[in-house]
This record gives structure tokens, C-alpha cells and sequence, in this order.
């Protein structure tokens, strides 16, 4: 498993749960996983490519 | 107005950590007894699913605690219940973290043994009328 599949798969069981617990109705559940996915996904991202630049 | 007294009524009834107990002892259980289907089926899948990805990585099972990182891993771990008795009993899971990967898959355990007591505390609340 690539390290970027696993912070996808971390990300997507963490939302999921996240929605759930978090937020009353399934609209706002949905929602609010979709968004934690993102933030989980992007931070990922982007803290990866600085510590690319910083190693470098 | 009737119905929120229902509701309440209801809430009161019988033991009110049942849920909560078992969540804890078996991911989604609790939302089960509740009647949530589809909640404790999501729930049940990704808490399960992060659990045996970080066995499948070779992640470690804490058995003792030296350190206050061992005693944190070792809470993180007990959150998973019933998997964590089951894993150790088999004798799954890494002794020893030799590769990237099991150090991966230690911390989706320890995160999968924290997922689930957010997912007991959301039972218990449900339960108590506190959550629809």
C-alpha cells in the first residue's frame, strides 16, 4: 500500500465516523464527512509538499 | 409536543448504557440495538475496516505500558473492545515495528479503538434522547 492510499483510506473511515457522530440529520452528515475528507486530504497535501521544499 | 414527551419517556427506560457498552465492546452494536441501521453499518464497516487495515500493515498491538506513549497506545487500542481481546488472544498484530507500514498500521488501530469511542458516546446520546 503506497503511503497515499493509506492517508485516503484514513481519511475516508475518520469522515465517515466524523459525519456521522457529529451532525443530526444525513444531509448534514454527508456534508460535513465530504468536508472533513477534503480538509484531511488537502492538509496531507500540502504539509507534504513543504516538508519536500524544507528538505530540499 | 406529545411526541418529544414519547420521546423522553422512552429515554428513560431500562439501561440507559446498554448502547454505549456495546459499541464499545462491538463497533455499530450499539446503533443496532437502537434501530440505526444504516449508521451502525457505516460505522461498523469503517471502525472494522481502519482495525484490520492496521493488523494487515502489521501494526502493533500494545500489551503493556513502560512510557506514557505506551500507556496512550494501550487506551487507544482498549477503545476497540471485544477486536482488541480477540486480536491478542490470535496473537495478531506486529510485536516489534520494523517497517513504515506497521507503524502506519499501529496508529489506524489506536485510531480505530478512539473512532469507536466517539461512535459509543454518539450511541449513548441517541439513546438518551439527547441525539435524534
Amino acid at each position: 500500500m503506497t503511503h497515499f492510499a493509506a492517508v485516503v483510506l484514513f481519511a475516508l473511515f475518520a469522515s465517515i465516523v466524523f459525519g456521522i457522530t457529529q451532525r443530526d440529520t444525513p444531509r448534514r452528515m454527508f456534508r460535513y464527512g465530504i468536508y472533513c475528507f477534503v480538509l484531511f486530504v488537502a492538509s496531507a497535501i500540502v504539509l507534504s509538499w513543504l516538508m519536500f521544499l524544507i528538505a530540499r | 409536543m406529545a411526541t418529544e414527551e414519547n420521546k423522553n419517556a422512552t429515554a428513560g427506560q431500562g439501561f440507559v448504557y446498554l448502547p454505549l457498552i456495546a459499541v464499545w465492546l462491538v463497533p455499530g452494536a450499539g446503533h443496532f440495538l437502537l434501530r440505526k441501521w444504516g449508521r451502525g453499518a457505516l460505522l461498523s464497516a469503517s471502525i472494522l475496516g481502519m482495525f484490520t487495515l492496521g493488523i494487515v500493515m502489521q501494526g502493533k498491538l500494545y500489551a503493556n505500558a513502560h512510557d506514557i506513549l505506551d500507556i496512550l497506545g494501550l487506551a487507544g487500542d482498549l477503545g476497540n473492545g471485544l477486536l482488541f481481546v480477540v486480536s491478542r488472544v490470535l496473537g495478531l498484530g506486529a510485536d516489534q515495528v520494523q517497517v513504515t507500514t506497521a507503524d502506519y498500521g499501529t496508529r489506524f488501530i489506536v485510531v480505530a479503538g478512539l473512532l469507536n469511542v466517539i461512535a459509543a458516546v454518539d450511541a449513548h446520546n441517541l439513546r438518551t434522547g439527547r441525539k435524534a
